[in-house]
């Protein structure tokens, strides 16, 4: 995996996510505040131009100038949550031009413990984690990732929200699916189809 | 005669312009007298809706930072996380720069006063972070 086909993952996760913004602001509507959906896709969308205009050379400064992208257009928590683990993993990747399964397995799972660090959240507190560790641990197979992400997502609905703005809605938070790992079993999707296109 | 000292400089992070720019205006009224400390609201996102901006806060401590070190008191998630993001990231905010763990509207008044009467970075938080204990009731 070159610079090129990170380019190509995160553009179609801006295609994906633009697609699905206001499933994302619905679930975001129900025990959020309705903006998930927007922020991403401004973010992502900045991130889609971003990369148009600078092209980095390796995939980890691909990720770099996404994840710094992230936390200066979202405007809402999924900012600086994405933005670290967009960052943390592209500066596990250094300098490599090109990058092997296991690497980004490695590279992820340092994202993943920084966004777990950040936000004081872990597995089954109803957030994005809940979709990303079970994806990271899936990893180096990207279709498995992107199925464990899913499920991961499809899991929180019966959780309550343990974590951010639902976690004041107690169980009134149960029912409904946590915008958060929506947007990341998206990005998982978005990686299984860039490489079964590769 | 000594050249005076740099003073802290205090930034406000808030999900609102209004409540940012209101909470600095009530620090600075109620710290009164003397030459204040800088303060500077980073409310709202960068079109004045409501959230937090990684621009609008850089910029904010940037104006802030006289060399003393800059203390940040934020609201509400996304502007508790975004400073910490940009704090992780090392570049982004004047070295210097420390996230106050304090309540917003009492920990702004504690820090612009502390830091008004030449306190240093440490002290500044210190009283910030001391206004979680007091209760009210």
């Amino acid at each position: 995996m070159d610079a090129g086909f990170f380019r190509r993952w995160l553009t179609t996760a801006a295609r994906a996510v633009e697609r699905d913004a206001d499933r994302l602001t619905a679930l975001d509507s129900a025990i959020g505040d309705a903006d998930h959906g927007s922020n991403m896709r401004r973010g992502m969308a900045a991130v889609a131009a971003a990369l148009d205009a600078e092209e980095p050379a390796t995939p980890g400064a691909v990720l770099l100038l996404a994840g710094r992208t992230l936390v200066s257009t979202v405007g809402g928590a999924s900012g600086p949550l994405y933005g670290t683990l967009l960052r943390r993993a592209g500066k596990a990747l250094g300098d490599a031009e090109r990058v092997e399964g296991e690497e980004l397995r490695e590279a992820l799972a340092a994202g993943a413990d920084a966004v777990a660090r950040l936000g004081g959240a872990a597995q089954g507190d109803k957030t994005m984690l809940d979709a990303l560790l079970p994806a990271v641990a899936a990893l180096p197979d990207l279709a498995a990732a992107a199925g464990a992400a899913e499920r991961g997502a499809e899991a929180t609905v019966a959780l309550r929200a343990r974590r951010g703005r639902a976690s004041y809605l107690g169980e009134r938070s149960e029912g409904h699916m946590d915008p958060g790992s929506a947007s990341t079993a998206l990005l998982f999707l978005a990686l299984a189809e860039v490489a079964d296109d590769a | 005669m000594p050249e005076r000292q740099a003073r802290v400089g205090i930034v406000l992070v808030s999900h609102s312009r209004e409540v940012a720019q209101a909470v600095a205006a009530l620090a600075a009224g109620l710290a009164g007298g003397g030459e204040l400390a800088p303060v500077e609201a980073a409310g709202g996102t960068a079109d004045g809706g409501l959230g937090t901006s990684a621009e609008l806060i850089a910029g904010a401590a940037r104006r802030a930072d006289r060399g003393a070190g800059v203390a940040v008191l934020a609201d509400l998630g996304s502007a508790v996380l975004t400073v910490q993001a940009m704090l992780a990231e090392g570049d982004e905010l004047p070295r210097g720069t420390r996230l106050v763990d304090a309540p917003f509207v009492e920990g702004a008044v504690a820090a612009l006063v502390t830091a008004s009467a030449g306190a240093d970075l440490a002290a500044v938080a210190e009283a910030a972070g001391e206004a979680y204990t007091y209760r009210k009731t």
